[in-house]
């Protein structure tokens, strides 16, 4: 892939980017695939993929903790621009013209909207907890450091944590399906004008004006 | 016992129901320590290690009497040692053989999230089976007596079978076989309490007023009681837990928790689907496009 | 044990004082619980220690080491002066009416009779009172003033209450509430068992501690009794087999005894054991000494063994003196002994003063060591660093290792304390080139005797005509020695008083020691097994545990000596009459022309009770003693002395005198006296034990026990951790004058300070267990510590009381 924007578009995610998010995708999956065949007995089977139970006790406390790292890195390239503005809760408040798609209702969104910011913030405590409970609940290397309470608080806010992270992220994947052209922009690392417009005003106006304050595309 | 005692009536990670037919009508078994006939001489703990073919290490003296230091996968029982100036000024050297307690409402069970790898058989005995087991650990987070360990050489948990082995055809536990004082016996649950509570009596016209048989209702009772000289202070032998129940802790995590996460993951994704159904895509129209050349 | 394992459960007190059954005994130790769980017992303990057998006693009182006697003696007080005797049987059934001699005298902790130079008495004038008839003169009323009873309640009136507080350091309601729960059994129904070892046994004074005991228990009237009697618990599994079989070095089998130098005549050394009776119509047993002699010599001599040369009277070595393990070593010490061979033991561990042991076995030329296991003797010569600090290039002991089997891998019997000789088959095939014990001596005595044959030698019969029968000369089995030793005719018996009836034809064997001759018809290679192989077979293998009556009398189980008896002087379990004292545990009773009951009667089987005939009927005078005559070497009435190595430096019941601080019968050498420590320089009293986890020094060699009890402790009472700045789990040195020993500290509670005569006084336990053989974590052997001094009468080692410093590392 080139950083090089088509002339029609403009670059949203850098190729760096693209890679992080899609190996914190990778991860994640794996992460929740082989968290959640321990968590319900329904969901047992999914051990299968990993080489059954006892692979996939083994390797879900590694995975998870490459999937932390990877977000940590994602995270702080992403912090500046997920900081909550008050346009941003007016945003999140206004939720059922999110759903409906009356964008021309809602406030101007910047490079992430309210929804997204919210992801971002469920997701950096999520992660932090699932990082910091793992490590409590990590038999192997880690529990006999700890005092059974201690392990169980831990057990507990580990799956409420991966709970949240878990339909933060389905709502992620759902939303990126949804608003089409998304799941082009991580991909392909561009959007067309007319996206940028759409769903991410402020940010259109600010990277027009800043990249190319005289033209527009073409 | 006949061998249909060993039908698995519970069955960790796994919400189909077990075979219930048979039923348990010659009754659960029990194995009732009393302690106050205990003389702490470890024999329990040999013959469990010579039957289930077990040898911890040989380990070091760590200023007690109490040898090997901690239950362990090799060391599926063991006495603890406490001792105990009683109000009157007397010492009393309180010698407590800790294992599994077989609770009819089994932690351990609760927590574990390999199918079958902790089953419950209808004679009330908890069996571990390892080749189910994955070695997460779960059964120590949800134990509420300390006793599940995890091996280091396999990571495979072990603890007490209450030897279900011989139990099924007919012989009693290696540690009752080797108790030299009688302070171990075993039986069906009926007659063990009925036995307790002829040494509760005994105890009691020995000046231990508070003397009491161990049968923690909390975890709805237990397949090897205590007869306890002190059962109002269970603390007292090495820390036997007061009134022991499946922490709240692990009761929302592997009660309520699992089908509302499950159901609440299962309806995000339905509820992606039918907002898609209703509202469709939300795609950038030429409008938009031409608004944006014209917003630049 | 007078009485057996199963019998305690009968018992309404169980004493456990000078041992820990529950320790050392668990298995016999069911039979306490049992009695509290069904007869409604009370355990009482006393004890330097707060031990597992305290840890299920109901009243549990400390006591300093070395000092029951003091307690004893002051429970005896108790009894006499609150009257808590059993008035029929004492007056009956012992010797409290008897007189003693008129020069016979008690001042200041001394006898009558004391040189003090050889630390010995002349005895003479320990004896009762004979009359002109030859009987011992009595005084039925007892108000005699040199009547037993007299005496007796005049020796103890000094053992008060507050004498034990300031001796024992028990406190003195501890001691009343114990004085009160004994005394509750001087009632016909109510019986107390004393269940003592070798923490009795190992004092300087360790006898006369158990005679204490036992006539505790005759004033009580529960000597005789179902759930009474004095039960010394038997340490190793065959150590009663030992006993009885007579390899201490001045018995002979079934408790006959060596002739001393000056007995070299046979008639006389017959005359001195076949005691004549001291009073009207008493039985005297041992009057029939020649017959069982007379067997033996023909078990052991054969046709060898004749009339004329007095049954080879002259084959058995006359002693100068006792050759006791503690008199062996001395002279391997002092160079006089070059060779030794040492055959199921592990003196380096097992003797005292391991100091003196290696330097002695350092000095042999040769040392065979017969074990299964390599014992800490075999390797003294190896240097195990600090453990077995030694020069091996300095020692020229050569080693031999000769491995022998185990007790699994072969048959045989053992005895247990119960006198059951119970058999037991080979389990296992040793391994390597082990062999039996019986091979080895075989193979050794069989080429002995080819080069006695061959090449002569200074007094070769012995050897050269030892009865040596077996198929396998090289091998004897089990069996064989098994018959010989409980006996057959050599010729047709007949009935005395019908000459005619043949009773046992030659070669059959016998049913009882009833049957011996003097005559050389019969051999019995020793009289107290005898009918253990009886005519009916080897009654040792059988196992029918039926209980008629319930009291737990399984007469047909194994086979008990003497005669299959399970409760040694029965009679005494009924009153003159014949009636059981106590109908709800009947022993034996008199039905109008026999005894018959639970038990073979241990009496004359159809002897009218109106006659008169004692209970006792080993002792001349029929009864049991409180007065011991000239039996024991320190007097006849136990008395205090410190041990050795005391904490005091005055006798509190003789005070200011020097001579009577410590057994003044005692044998010290001269060595190992200036190898006492003082109390000054070794402020704590120091005691030795076994843990239930260990048996000696043989399963530090065996994997389960070595996970069970890992590695070297000693328990030191948390005061004294205190004063030290000693937590648990932390390194201590432990020294005596003759070495150290380095451990982990166990504090804990149940070692607690005491005060006696006034001063505060901390006990250290040291377990025995460590070695620096085996698998368990290499430690000091504990006997570095000890001190050597023996009892005066068995020379057991003073290994529960003396002195240490500790400190911490």
């Amino acid at each position: 892939m080139s950083d090089n924007p088509r002339r029609d578009s403009l670059v949203r995610y850098s190729a760096e980017l693209r890679t992080n998010h899609w190996l914190n995708a990778i991860a994640f999956v794996l992460a929740a695939l082989s968290g959640l065949a321990l968590f319900h007995p329904a969901l047992f089977w999914f051990s299968n993929l990993f080489g059954g139970g006892p692979w996939t006790r083994t390797l879900h406390p590694f995975i998870g903790l490459a999937a932390a790292l990877i977000f940590l890195m994602l995270a702080v390239a992403l912090w500046d621009d997920n900081r909550m503005k008050p346009a941003d809760w007016q945003w999140l408040k206004q939720w059922r013209d999110v759903v409906d798609g009356r964008e021309d209702r809602l406030p101007e969104v910047g490079r992430y909207n309210g929804g997204q910011k919210l992801l971002f913030l469920v997701l950096v405590v999520g992660m932090a907890g699932l990082f910091l409970s793992g490590f409590v609940i990590w038999r192997a290397y880690f529990s006999h450091y700890f005092s059974v309470r201690v392990v169980r608080l831990a057990s507990l806010t580990h799956a409420l944590c991966a709970f949240a992270v878990i339909v933060a992220i389905l709502i992620h994947i759902y939303a990126a399906f949804w608003v089409k052209g998304s799941v082009d922009a991580i991909v392909r690392g561009t959007v067309t004008p007319g996206w940028a417009w759409k769903h991410h005003r402020a940010w259109f106006r600010q990277v027009t004006h800043a990249a190319n304050p005289r033209t527009g595309p073409n | 016992m006949p061998l249909q005692s060993l039908d698995i009536i519970r069955r960790s990670a796994t919400t189909t129901p077990s075979p219930q037919v048979r039923g348990s009508y010659t009754g659960t078994v029990a194995k009732l320590i009393d302690v106050s006939k205990c003389i702490g001489c470890k024999a329990c703990q040999v013959a469990c290690m010579e039957w289930n073919d077990l040898r911890d290490e040989v380990g070091s003296n760590f200023g007690s009497y109490q040898n090997p230091a901690d239950l362990s996968d090799q060391s599926w029982t063991l006495m603890r040692f406490a001792e105990y100036e009683n109000p009157k000024g007397d010492l009393e050297w309180l010698i407590r053989k800790d294992g599994c307690m077989h609770c009819a409402d089994p932690g351990c069970l609760k927590a574990c999230p390999a199918p079958g790898a902790i089953v419950q058989y209808a004679n009330g005995i908890v069996d571990f089976q390892e080749e189910n087991c994955i070695g997460c650990g779960y059964c120590v987070t949800g134990c509420p007596f300390n006793i599940p360990r995890i091996s280091k050489r396999d990571h495979k948990a072990y603890k007490c079978t209450l030897c279900s082995d011989r139990v099924a055809v007919g012989l009693e536990p290696a540690c009752i076989k080797a108790c030299p004082t009688g302070a171990l016996v075993f039986g069906t649950k009926e007659d063990m309490k009925a036995h307790a509570a002829e040494r509760v009596a005994d105890l009691k016209s020995r000046g231990f007023d508070q003397a009491d048989v161990y049968d923690p209702p909390g975890v709805g009772g237990t397949h090897v009681m205590y007869v306890l000289h002190h059962g109002d202070q269970p603390q007292l032998y090495a820390g036997l837990a007061m009134d022991p129940r499946i922490s709240p802790t692990v009761k929302l995590w592997k009660g309520a928790a699992k089908p509302l996460a499950l159901a609440a993951m299962a309806f995000t994704v339905l509820a992606g689907f039918f907002h898609f159904v209703r509202v469709g895509r939300n795609e950038v129209t030429p409008a938009d496009e031409a608004a944006a050349e014209k917003g630049s | 044990m007078t009485n057996h394992w199963v019998d305690i459960k009968n018992a309404d007190i169980v004493l456990i004082m000078g041992g820990n059954a529950a320790e050392a005994h668990p298995c016999g130790f069911k039979w306490v619980t049992e009695a509290k769980a069904h007869n409604k017992a009370k355990l009482i303990v006393v004890d330097p220690r707060f031990t597992r057998s305290a840890s299920v006693a109901d009243v549990y009182v400390p006591i300093r080491t070395g000092t029951d006697i003091a307690f004893l003696g002051a429970v005896m007080n108790y009894l006499l002066t609150e009257d808590k005797i059993q008035h029929e049987y004492v007056k009956n059934y012992t010797d409290l009416s008897f007189l003693v001699r008129e020069d016979f005298a008690f001042n200041d902790g001394l006898y009558s009779g004391y040189n003090a130079d050889k630390h010995s008495y002349d005895k003479s004038t320990w004896e009762y009172e004979i009359g002109p008839d030859g009987f011992v003169k009595a005084d039925a009323t007892l108000a005699h003033p040199r009547c037993v009873y007299q005496l007796l309640k005049k020796h103890y009136a000094r053992y008060t209450p507050d004498m034990v507080e300031r001796v024992c350091g028990t406190p003195k309601e501890k001691f009343q509430q114990v004085c009160e729960l004994i005394g509750s059994t001087s009632t016909t129904t109510r019986a107390m068992t004393i269940m003592y070892a070798l923490g009795w046994t190992q004092h300087s004074v360790g006898s006369q501690m158990i005679r204490a005991g036992a006539m505790m228990q005759l004033l009580l009237g529960n000597i005789g009794v179902s759930g009474g009697g004095m039960n010394a618990l038997r340490g190793h599994s065959n150590i009663q087999g030992l006993t009885d079989l007579g390899l201490m070095s001045n018995l002979l089998p079934g408790y006959l005894t060596l002739p001393g130098e000056k007995e070299q005549d046979y008639g006389k050394y017959v005359e001195a054991r076949a005691l004549k009776p001291l009073r009207p119509n008493q039985l005297s047993y041992w009057q029939n000494y020649q017959k069982f002699h007379v067997s033996l010599m023909k078990a052991w001599w054969g046709d060898a063994a004749t009339p004329e040369n007095n049954w080879a009277y002259e084959y058995l070595p006359k002693l100068d003196r006792g050759y006791d393990m503690l008199q062996t070593f001395e002279l391997m010490s002092q160079g006089k002994m070059n060779g030794y061979i040492c055959q199921g033991f592990n003196p380096l561990a097992a003797a005292p003063n391991k100091g003196k042991m290696n330097a002695s076995l350092a000095k042999l030329k040769f040392l065979v060591v017969m074990d299964p296991l390599a014992t800490e003797t075999s390797e003294f010569w190896r240097n195990f660093g600090e453990h077995n600090d030694v020069d091996s290039a300095k020692i020229a002991t050569e080693v031999f290792r000769l491995p022998t089997t185990c007790f699994a891998e072969e048959d045989g019997a053992l005895v247990n304390s119960a006198r059951w000789l119970q058999w037991h088959w080979k389990g296992g095939d040793p391994p390597g080139e082990a062999r039996s014990d019986l091979q080895i001596m075989s193979g050794l005595f069989t080429r002995l005797r080819a080069l006695y044959k061959k090449d002569g030698g200074a007094f070769p019969d012995p050897i050269v005509n030892l009865y040596w029968p077996y198929a396998q000369p090289q091998s004897p089995s089990a069996d064989e020695l098994a018959r010989e030793y409980s006996g057959r005719a050599l010729k047709d018996l007949t009935d005395p008083k019908n000459p005619a009836t043949v009773t046992r034809k030659a070669g059959e064997q016998l049913a009882g020691f009833a049957e011996l001759r003097d005559d050389g018809s019969t051999l019995s290679g020793c009289w107290i097994y005898c009918g253990a192989w009886g005519p009916a077979g080897n009654l040792m293998a059988r196992r029918d545990n039926s209980d008629p009556t319930g009291i737990g009398q399984t007469l047909n189980w194994a086979f008990a000596w003497p005669s299959n008896r399970r409760v040694m002087y029965n009679r005494a379990s009924c009153d003159p009459g014949g009636k059981p004292f106590n109908p709800a545990r009947k022993l034996i009773a008199w039905n109008g022309s026999a005894w018959g009951g639970a038990d073979v009667p241990d009496y004359k089987a159809d002897e009218d009770p109106a006659l008169g005939m004692g209970p006792f009927i080993m002792n001349a005078d029929g009864v049991g003693r409180f007065f011991a005559r000239g039996a024991m070497a320190e007097g006849p009435f136990p008395e205090h002395y410190e041990p050795f190595e005391t904490p005091l430096a005055s006798n509190p019941l003789s005070p200011g005198r020097a001579e009577t601080l410590n057994n003044p019968a005692a044998r010290v050498f001269k060595d190992d006296r200036a190898a006492f420590g003082k109390v000054e320089q070794f402020p704590h009293v120091a005691t030795t034990y076994r843990l239930t986890e260990h048996f000696h020094f043989w399963t530090q060699h065996v994997r389960l026990n070595a996970i069970m009890q890992p590695e070297q402790f000693v328990e030191i009472g948390d005061a004294l951790a205190k004063e030290l700045a000693i937590a648990d789990g932390d390194r201590v040195k432990v020294s005596s004058n003759r070495g150290y020993i380095k451990a982990v500290a166990v504090v804990t509670k149940r070692l607690r300070s005491l005060t006696v005569d006034g001063k505060r006084l901390h006990t250290v336990g040291i377990p025995l267990h460590a070695g620096f053989t085996g698998l368990t974590k290499p430690g000091y052997l504990t006997n570095t510590l000890t001190p050597v001094v023996g009892d005066a009468n068995s020379q057991t080692p003073e290994f529960k009381s003396f002195l240490v410093k500790v400190e911490k590392v």
